[in-house]
């Protein structure tokens, strides 16, 4: 933290010294002036970039100031100072055009190499796909095959100051990401709904997420350890309550987090060998339906004529179960249905026997998971 | 209307009880470009009241952690609105205030080219105003989606978005009559022997500026009405569902939002321009580089404007692209400051309150141009985007740069146009309040940004306590230190003060120092010869 200190004390010296004697006897932890501990290659880079333009920054503008005040004290009236009436000169027109330029040169050598650097998103040793809603987290880990959400765990009463605000106040969320410690984890970040930006400062990315759009980045945290960050586009009124909290583990304790979580989906998932009432698979099927298809067909079962083809009243609805199944499973090329294979059988089980029981449709049978699994093959 | 033949011998004696209508309709049906311009400034001084209101709202609400004072979604409106009306509402129409006082003096003209659309052009702003404030009472309040108007989230605003596209059309279309008049005035009405390369800067800056204008305010007009179809008329711009994009707003708005960036600053480099030769008792420095200096930022300003996008996830290409051009703006930008150094080099320097500014402008604007070269660098710019980093970047150049180079040209120009001095001893002391407070409101502002505090937030974490505290105490300063001004200029409206000779600043060589003060109704109606 040495070169933060000392560069901070410049900037505080810039500020006047008045500013930091306002607010006596506080923790040093509420005054941070400077980009966080950088846990990244690329973040260390940033993190040193700017540093470096910082410095340059601050010997021009002490040398340009330097000469203003100079001349302020120099060539005042009040000394007697009479005015040079000069007011032309080519050579220095170019001199002060040229080496500018040459300094800004300097500047994009580097800054080169980090963007080519940051943008290298090939060959990652695990993805992750992140997706921001109004106003929470999705993480999805690909690979693993489960995901979870991850909102804000701050209680109601320390933002509305009803109880002593805690340590990680407002950044703390019930669900952390979970990243194994020296790997190349490759991130897709997309948006359900409007604009947000998942920005970890400790890791160097802020990447936007932007619905109907996936975009990537990158980052391999050298320090096992919690980092936080926060949605950084606005996203509604919740924007400020979004945080993002990222978990580094060693690889061991990772793989056993992985194990534990998969175990929970295991848990979770349903048992395809079950047997169902019809009652429970229209109610559980009502959910599904809800949630993946009454976008297009509508809630009413009526479609969007010409468009969304309507299930009340449909033949393929009334007719034999298998047609239903494949439809649903395979999708049909060339319209909006695609497969819903990424359903469980449970799920697809439930909905289709909803559909087939719901609004004018009265079949009167079930479908069971285990013919979904049958199906499948 | 009566014609009347005037048969006054030359000379200004007649103009003290000049012809025109008294109370609210000679304001009204003015076409005079004194009238107007000062119906531009006082309209952006209120203006400048309204959205200074709702910035310390913003500041009362960020002066501790937890919500206190507003609601997140009634602060996120103050954010919106306090933009919309601080860029549109204030900063602009100060500038076309100034522009319409002086272009005609500074050229030797009667008027604008086109006094009866100048009438009209600032008739526009009042019901525009109107729009944005009455916003903020109708069903689902003002559009609280910040003033850039990004969709997707504009598109799930209520009705006060489209008060606020209206708005931004109505002043979109006066700015463009405001272009035109001065556009053409510029060209076409200098005075015998006025050449283009005699102008006084300020007129330059605003010929460069009104072609700014004209170019981008129709595409900001394009992309708020897109947003309008988005919104009522099914149409999918920005929508991916519908095969749109939401970047693409950004693209389009930005390519208006980076050129408007120097259509706010020109002007003011122009005003400094004429106020760093006057009390330096020296010609400018390098007039012909400076012209050529306002050119090549002007042109520039249209190849950068995905810099303010480069965490939306541009390709290397862009990102490298967008970042070298931005760098090469510092290029111009410090040719114009090294130039006003050397006008100041040497010279016999005096410190009235208009100098005070243009100092005041040139070391926090400058301060302001730096951390603007830090977010040019992209990597550097992927940690501060969107963060108080940049709040406090752009709080530099447009408040310690447009606004103080403003402060500087009312005080300049004042005892002219009212024929009083002002008050020298309280324009210091507005002066030294407000350079004093801006930098504890907005410096620490870097800090905050730096160490991770994102902007438009209405609430934060605990280690930006300290930090936020003393911006809010600098914001409520600096916010209070402003009604000195507005007393100040009400004492010299009022003629409450010394009386101002015709020429009160003894380097001050342009035009408008011949004529007696206060400046007459009519001027120039014989033009002057330019030697």
């Amino acid at each position: 933290m040495v070169p933060n200190e000392c560069k901070g004390g410049i900037r505080l010296a810039l500020a006047g010294a008045a500013l930091g004697a306002l607010v006596p006897g506080t923790a040093l932890a509420a005054r941070e002036w400077n980009l966080q501990t950088p846990v990244t290659p690329i973040a260390r880079q940033m993190y040193d970039l700017h540093t470096f333009i910082f410095w340059i920054c601050v010997v021009i503008f002490v040398a340009v100031f330097g000469v203003m005040f100079y001349s302020i004290f120099k060539h005042r009236k009040s000394v007697g100072h009479e005015a040079h009436q000069f007011h032309e000169n080519t050579t220095v027109e170019i001199v002060w055009t040229v080496i500018p330029f040459l300094i800004l040169l300097f500047m994009a050598f580097p800054a080169t190499k980090t963007i080519l650097a940051m943008k290298d998103t090939t060959a990652p040793d695990m993805t992750v796909k992140i997706t921001g809603y109004q106003w929470k987290w999705n993480y999805d880990y690909l690979q693993e095959g489960f995901g979870f959400y991850s909102s804000l765990a701050t209680p109601l009463a320390q933002i509305e100051n009803r109880a002593p605000k805690g340590e990680n106040y407002l950044l703390e969320v019930d669900n952390p990401m979970v990243v194994p410690v020296d790997t190349k984890v490759r991130v897709l970040i997309t948006a359900g709904d409007v604009l947000h930006a998942w920005w970890v400062p400790a890791f160097g990315v802020k990447q936007d997420a932007i619905p109907g759009f996936v975009r990537d980045s990158w980052f391999k945290a050298e320090k096992t350890g919690i980092y936080r960050g926060q949605c950084a586009e606005l996203c509604g009124k919740e924007h400020g309550f979004m945080p993002i909290v990222v978990e580094v583990k060693s690889k061991d304790d990772y793989a056993q987090w992985v194990a534990e979580q998969k175990k929970k989906v295991a848990v979770a998932a349903d048992d395809p060998g079950k047997v169902w009432d019809i009652k429970d698979l229209v109610a559980a099927g009502e959910k599904v339906f809800a949630g993946n298809c009454a976008a297009c067909h509508q809630a009413n079962g009526k479609g969007v004529p010409g468009a969304f083809p309507a299930l009340d009243g449909s033949k393929l609805v009334a007719g034999a179960k298998a047609e239903q199944i494949a439809l649903v499973l395979n999708g049909k090329p060339g319209t909006a249905m695609t497969p819903w294979k990424q359903l469980s059988d449970t799920d697809i089980a439930a909905v289709i026997t909803y559909t087939r029981n719901s609004w004018g449709n009265k079949s009167g049978d079930a479908v069971q998971p285990a013919e979904i699994k049958v199906a499948r093959q | 209307m009566s014609s009347i033949v005037h048969d006054h011998a030359p000379g200004y004696g007649h103009d003290d009880h000049a012809h025109h209508p008294s109370g609210i309709t000679r304001w009204l049906t003015t076409t005079n470009h004194k009238d107007i311009g000062t119906m531009y400034l006082w309209f952006s001084f209120a203006m400048f009241l309204v959205g200074g209101t709702m910035a310390m709202i913003i500041r009362a609400e960020l002066f501790q952690p937890g919500l206190q004072v507003v609601e997140p979604e009634f602060f996120n409106s103050m954010t919106t609105l306090h933009g919309l009306i601080m860029v549109f509402g204030a900063i602009m129409p100060a500038a076309v205030g100034f522009a319409n006082w002086q272009v005609p003096l500074m050229i030797g003209a009667p008027d604008m080219a086109f006094a009866r659309m100048n009438n009209w052009s600032f008739w526009l702003l009042p019901p525009a105003a109107i729009l944005l404030v009455t916003s903020l009472f109708v069903p689902g309040g003002a559009a609280a989606a910040g003033w850039t108007l990004y969709p997707p989230l504009t598109i799930q605003a209520g009705m006060g978005m489209d008060l606020t596209i209206f708005a931004i059309h109505i002043l979109g279309a006066s700015s463009i009559m405001g272009s035109i008049n001065i556009i053409t005035t510029i060209l076409n009405l200098r005075a015998p022997g006025m050449t283009l390369m005699k102008m006084p800067l300020f007129v330059w800056t605003w010929l460069i500026t009104a072609y700014l204008l004209i170019a981008v305010m129709p595409v900001l007009a394009g992309a708020v009405t897109m947003l309008l179809t988005d919104r009522h008329f099914g149409t999918s711009f920005f929508n991916a569902a519908g095969g749109g994009d939401p970047v693409l707003f950004q693209h389009v708005f930005w390519f208006f939002g980076h050129p408007e960036v120097y259509i706010i600053i020109l002007p003011a480099f122009g005003i400094i321009s004429q106020i760093i030769p006057a009390f330096s008792r020296k010609p400018l420095f390098g007039y012909a580089s400076m012209v050529y200096a306002t050119a090549g930022i002007a042109i520039l300003s249209f190849i950068v404007w995905a810099h303010h996008m480069f965490t939306t996830g541009l390709p290397t290409a862009g990102l490298l692209f967008f970042m070298y051009a931005t760098m090469l703006i510092a290029v111009p930008t410090g040719v114009k400051v090294f130039n006003w150094l050397a006008t100041m080099w040497r010279g016999s320097m005096t410190f009235e309150t208009p100098m005070l500014f243009a100092i005041g402008f040139l070391f926090l604007f400058t301060l302001g141009g730096f951390t603007g070269l830090v977010c040019a660098i992209t990597p550097v710019d992927i940690q501060i985007q969107d963060t108080y980093y940049i709040v406090a970047h752009f709080h530099y150049v447009m408040v310690a740069g447009s606004l103080f180079a403003f402060f500087g040209g009312a005080y300049f120009w004042i005892p002219k146009w009212s024929g009083t001095m002002y008050n020298e001893k309280l324009g210091r002391i507005h002066f030294w309040s407000s350079m004093i407070s801006f930098n504890i409101g907005f410096f620490p502002m870097h800090f905050l940004g730096l160490a991770g505090m994102p902007r438009r937030i209405p609430d934060y974490a605990q280690q930006f306590a300290d930090w936020n505290m003393i911006a809010s105490i600098g914001a409520f300063w600096f916010g209070a230190s402003q009604l000195l001004f507005l007393y100040v200029m009400v004492q010299c409206a009022r003629g409450k003060g010394e009386k101002a000779p015709a020429k009160p600043w003894e380097g001050a060589d342009t035009l408008e120092w011949t004529l007696p003060s206060p400046i007459p109704y009519h001027t120039f109606e014989t033009p002057p010869t330019v030697k």
